[in-house]
């Protein structure tokens, strides 16, 4: 099996459902010749044409918009938004448009349409090339939300997403393009929706992560067990839909849990994670349910070391919830 | 502008006549539904520009697709939704083109290629180039017609559609109804360059102004732009100059507009205007006439009816086609 890193799994995603289905195109700023900015696409144009991999202006409202046009028509458009810190030009799209269409015409129309986009810290991009703000995605009704955490999963989901009958903002740990490796099969094969995936079993508490705060709980995790701290590690993998029987079943059997996030940390999805296991679970909590995210503050250059998780902070979070003693 | 020695087309004429009467009578129809509290929510009227829609959509095929605003019923009616399917919708009934789920201003329609009534101002716009960017990759011979105000053309959105339409060369027809108002806004209060067209021209896109009253000349100006469209030569902006006789919508109380405005606007009532040059041209009677107002009488008649039996959606259907229906 060869040995890919998660960018090269995703341009093989992308060509590997475009063999398959001529109704997927991709569009966007630079996809086309210039391969992507982080080189999604690279010799995608090559192999599929101008007309299936297109570049379009810096106009993301028009680049949503026309996905969703180009969806209504049973077409399945995989957009590619540079970064997820670009996407709010198209935020009225992506709100009113792509996520309600659905709803909105009774069920007559859908719109089938992939965002992809890069998201997180981790590569010194400063404010705006940065940010972890799944949250707000999360609270749209009719959205899907992926987040990759290795190869193996970035390849199968994005094939997953192309195959949805809903929309799909589909988001890329930017710091793990070429920092993750992993085996990955050639050909087709999907991981499905809505399920969790264990990383690490555990029995002391659970660390619930997605995206590249899986990495970072791993370590952590590997740490504590020096300490004699069991930790399970759950990667959500898809937050919309949630796998809420994985997480309340980690959580009833370690009885403690501790969410870690890029994002900040108000309104963040920890929080309704803890809102969940709050609501169906709360009997099995052996201590309060802490969380580990980014500041509410904007996103930092100089201090971005601080301002993200890692596995010294989620460490520090572990050995203090070890101590708890209701 | 009226000319009442020009020759007049008797079919076309009697049929735009027909389709304006349709959509000035249930229109009128649902502000009385709506003082009766058996429409709510919302309710923009199209009344005085209804010759935009029904002199547009009469050089239509069945396959092109509209995109259109919240004041929209005009719209519907004349691209062939039934008016049952849209009053039913008003009402929020489950019979409706939306299932009710949406009311006046959310009226979808996939069998007459009615994609949406839109209540976000140019929300619609990048959505019609996509519409038309399909139709070009799959090579179908079809246009998407978008109907906006002037208004949305201060939207950011107008100009990233106008750009990628042109760019692309893509088959879509923008019609710009301007009635001089975005809401309260009058044009000049709202935009640095007030001639529409001009906007358009900008983008290198061929544009008209027509007069918005006179249904036939909208008919012949549409007829011209969707020649240059089919004819794959890319998008045309077509302004059409008409006036909202009645207030934005029900809560309006017209603090930015004159009475004697308004009434010189209604003397060029679209209805009345096309119906002096028929009768004129000898091709309307008064019997003709009064049948006309039967038949659209029977039919907004018909169509309260059908929406006051039908019923609402069911409680349970509330999560319905949040997402996508599991495949049995």
């Amino acid at each position: 099996m060869p040995t890919l890193t998660l960018i090269q799994a995703i341009t093989d995603a992308l060509r590997t459902e475009m063999r398959k289905n001529p109704d997927v195109v991709l569009f966007g700023e630079d996809v086309g010749r210039n391969g992507g900015v982080f080189r999604a696409t690279d010799g995608l144009q090559a192999e599929f044409g101008e007309e299936r991999v297109f570049d379009t202006p810096l106009s993301e409202s028009g680049i949503i918009g026309a996905a969703v046009g180009m969806a209504l028509y049973g077409m399945r458009p995989v957009p590619e938004i540079q970064f997820l810190d670009f996407i709010y030009p198209a935020f009225d799209q992506i709100v009113s448009e792509l996520a309600k269409m659905r709803y909105r015409s009774g069920g007559q129309y859908a719109t089938p349409v992939v965002i992809r986009t890069p998201y997180g810290g981790g590569i010194k991009g400063g404010h705006y090339h940065s940010q972890s703000t799944e949250a707000y995605f999360t609270h749209t009704a009719g959205l899907k939300v992926v987040v990759p955490s290795d190869p193996y999963d970035a390849k199968g989901l994005l094939i997953q997403s192309m195959r949805q009958d809903d929309p799909v903002l589909f988001l890329e740990p930017k710091a793990l393009y070429r920092k993750a490796k992993g085996e990955v099969p050639d050909g087709d094969y999907v991981v499905p929706f809505g399920q969790a995936k264990v990383r690490r079993a555990g029995t002391d508490m659970t660390l619930v992560a997605w995206g590249a705060m899986v990495g970072v709980c791993l370590e952590a995790a590997r740490r504590a067990e020096d300490d004699g701290i069991s930790c399970e590690v759950l990667d959500l993998r898809t937050l919309v839909p949630l796998d809420e029987a994985a997480l309340l079943e980690s959580v009833k059997k370690t009885g403690r849990m501790i969410v870690v996030h890029e994002a900040q940390r108000t309104s963040g999805f920890g929080g309704e994670l803890a809102a969940i296991v709050a609501e169906k679970a709360l009997e099995h909590l052996e201590a309060p349910i802490l969380r580990v995210t980014g500041f509410d503050t904007p996103f930092p250059y100089t201090l971005e070391e601080v301002y993200m998780p890692d596995a010294d902070r989620v460490l520090r979070a572990v050995l203090k919830l070890h101590r708890y003693e209701s | 502008m009226s000319d009442p020695g020009r020759d007049v087309d008797r079919e076309a004429g009697l049929a735009l006549l027909h389709m304006m009467l349709r959509i000035r009578r249930m229109e009128e129809k649902s502000a009385e539904l709506y003082s009766a509290e058996k429409i709510r929510g919302f309710l923009h009227l199209y009344i005085g520009e209804e010759a935009c829609a029904a002199g547009v959509m009469r050089e239509l095929r069945p396959d092109d697709a509209v995109v259109a605003t919240y004041r929209e019923h005009g719209h519907a009616l004349a691209k062939g939704m039934s008016m049952r399917a849209i009053m039913a919708e008003m009402f929020g009934k489950v019979t409706g083109c939306s299932r009710g789920r949406g009311g006046s201003m959310h009226l979808f329609d996939a069998a007459t290629r009615f994609c949406g009534g839109n209540a976000i101002v140019g929300g619609h716009l990048p959505l019609a180039v996509g519409l038309g960017l399909a139709d070009a990759m799959l090579r179908r011979p079809r246009v998407t017609v978008c109907f906006f105000g002037e208004g949305a053309v201060a939207e950011g959105e107008f100009h990233e559609a106008m750009n990628l339409a042109a760019l692309w060369r893509l088959p879509v027809l923008f019609c710009c109804e301007n009635n001089l108002y975005a809401m309260g806004t009058a044009l000049a209060r709202s935009e640095s360059e007030v001639d529409l067209v001009r906007k358009a021209e900008a983008y290198r896109v061929p544009a008209a102004a027509v007069d918005g009253m006179d249904a036939l000349a909208v008919g012949a100006a549409a007829r011209r732009a969707l020649e240059h469209v089919r004819a794959g030569e890319g998008p045309y902006f077509l302004e059409l100059r008409t006036f909202r006789f009645r207030p934005h919508s029900m809560f309006d109380p017209e603090l930015y507009r004159n009475r004697a405005e308004v009434d010189r606007w209604r003397e060029r009532d679209p209805i009345a205007l096309l119906e002096g040059r028929l009768r004129a041209a000898g091709h309307l009677t008064d019997e003709a006439r009064a049948r006309l107002e039967r038949d659209v009488e029977a039919e907004v008649a018909d169509a309260v009816a059908f929406a006051e039996a039908s019923p609402l959606e069911p409680e349970g259907e509330l999560d319905r086609f949040v997402h996508a229906e599991v495949r049995a």
